[in-house]
């Protein structure tokens, strides 16, 4: 069950791999080399201190920090959400809106694998809940940004026939159908794509990193079902509550179009 | 059925105030910018807007937008498509002889329900517009500029169309265009539309 320990040098070595990359990218004027290195140090911080919260964490059982923890993460997914868009619902709705579908998508999913698939004693034990929720998060977030992104950008794009349809006596549902079906598709097909591919293409990363960790491969495949199943529902009932939520916000009562509640783009 | 547009107004403009009389067409004139394609929207109610209209007894705040938007139809100068051929835009109860015969008259062949919506000129599409709006069977037309791309011809054809339907049902019409002599031939009074209300034409 031994881990051989990763040492700081061999996490030198492969951050080695990244600058090299960089510096392809500012030979051949890519212009991207300053986002490699920043998301790369970024990501290095955030899992440092991930590592240490974790450490914390497990030390000390207690649903507030587990809750608090689930909390922050779930806000900073709503955020990246709402962030993501390219024409975004402005202030607060949209926030809230992105972070109610995160919460659908994943709170609601992570709670019910916790307390009736898992049954770990006790149910918030931080081991299982942490990972899943982050995992979920994650991988519905995903889903979630590219739907709410496709809807606002195509009722905008296609703001004309749409109000065409009103003006012939169509209901909002009916002269937004076919966007709000392409965005529910748009949202759905990297997780269909990825159980597709799951262990033919592709060994998903949480079930490599359990067989790393020393657990049979079997244990490993059947926490990797799980989750896939667990994020494919999270994802579709997030992008379906996100879609359902934007398109309320972009017709008023009387059903009409509007579009001033968008940002603009520049 | 009579129709009323009470202290209507919007985005700055109005309030516009009118009495139609059932059968009625009103030709509505202005300098471009001035908002007439906007009074149609708010009459439409697809624009917010502040005071009401009424068809005969309803408000348009009283009945359901889709409602409203059926019994009171605007058609724009620019029209949309959304499928891939022109029946599809019809439902399969309102292709009877009635609409064989309007297309027949605008001088459509039989089986453009089977053209392509890519295949279409614009004057053919703002026809077509004109013919899936009297679908709805609406009580009031509203048409934004029905015959900027059509040549003098078709002009009439559309004129005389338009003229026959609301005979044929009482239809009121509200007219937008450019062309003062086109808006005395089909309408029984002219506006000028301003900023803050409307003005009547006299014939010269």
């Amino acid at each position: 069950m031994n881990v051989i320990s990763l040492s700081s040098f061999d996490l030198s070595l492969a951050a080695c791999l990244l600058l090299l990359l960089a510096a392809t990218s500012l030979r051949i004027g890519l212009g991207l080399e300053k986002r490699i290195v920043i998301s790369g140090v970024r990501m290095t911080v955030q899992l440092l201190l991930i590592g240490m919260v974790l450490k914390a964490l497990f030390a000390s059982i207690s649903l507030p920090f587990v809750g608090l923890m689930s909390l922050c993460m779930l806000l900073v997914a709503g955020y990246e959400v709402w962030a993501r868009q390219k024409r975004k619902l402005r202030g607060a709705p949209g926030y809230l809106i992105s972070t109610g579908s995160m919460l659908i998508s994943s709170f609601t999913v992570t709670i019910l694998a916790l307390t009736v698939m898992v049954g770990a004693d006790p149910w918030y034990m931080p081991q299982y809940a942490i990972p899943l929720l982050g995992m979920l998060l994650g991988n519905t977030m995903n889903g979630v940004a590219l739907a709410s992104d496709r809807l606002t950008t195509e009722i905008y794009n296609q703001r004309g026939m749409v109000e065409q349809r009103l003006l012939l006596g169509h209901t909002w549902q009916e002269a937004s159908g076919e966007i709000r079906r392409d965005c529910m598709r748009t949202g759905m097909i990297p997780i269909i794509n990825s159980m597709a591919a799951a262990g033919v293409v592709s060994l998903p990363g949480m079930m490599t990193g359990q067989i790393l960790g020393g657990s049979s491969p079997l244990d490993a495949v059947k926490y990797q079902i799980l989750v896939m199943f667990l994020i494919a529902a999270g994802t579709g009932f997030g992008v379906l509550s996100a879609i359902w939520l934007i398109s309320r916000r972009l017709f008023d009562d009387r059903q009409r179009l509007v579009l001033d509640c968008l940002s603009s783009v520049k | 059925m009579g129709f009323n547009l009470s202290q209507l107004s919007f985005l700055g403009n109005g309030p516009y105030s009118m009495d139609i009389g059932p059968g009625e067409c009103i030709g509505l004139t202005g300098r471009s910018g001035v908002g007439k394609t906007q009074l149609l929207r708010a009459v439409a109610d697809v624009i917010v807007h502040e005071g009401d209209c009424f068809l005969g007894d309803d408000a348009c705040s009283s009945v359901a937008a889709p409602e409203w938007r059926k019994r009171v139809a605007m058609v724009p100068a620019e029209s949309f498509w959304w499928h891939d051929t022109v029946g599809a835009h019809f439902d399969n109860k309102s292709q009877t002889a009635a609409l064989r015969i309007l297309l027949e008259n605008l001088g459509f062949d039989t089986d453009v329900m089977g053209w392509r919506i890519s295949r279409l000129s614009t004057g053919e599409r703002q026809r077509l517009a004109l013919v899936r709006s009297f679908m709805n069977h609406p009580r009031v037309l509203l048409l934004d500029e029905p015959t900027s791309a059509l040549d003098k011809e078709m002009v009439a054809v559309v004129e005389a169309m338009v003229l026959d339907f609301c005979v044929g049902t009482q239809c009121i019409c509200l007219w937008v265009g450019h062309d003062l002599e086109q808006l005395f031939r089909v309408a029984t009074r002219v506006y000028r539309v301003e900023k803050k209300g409307l003005t009547e034409e006299k014939r010269q």
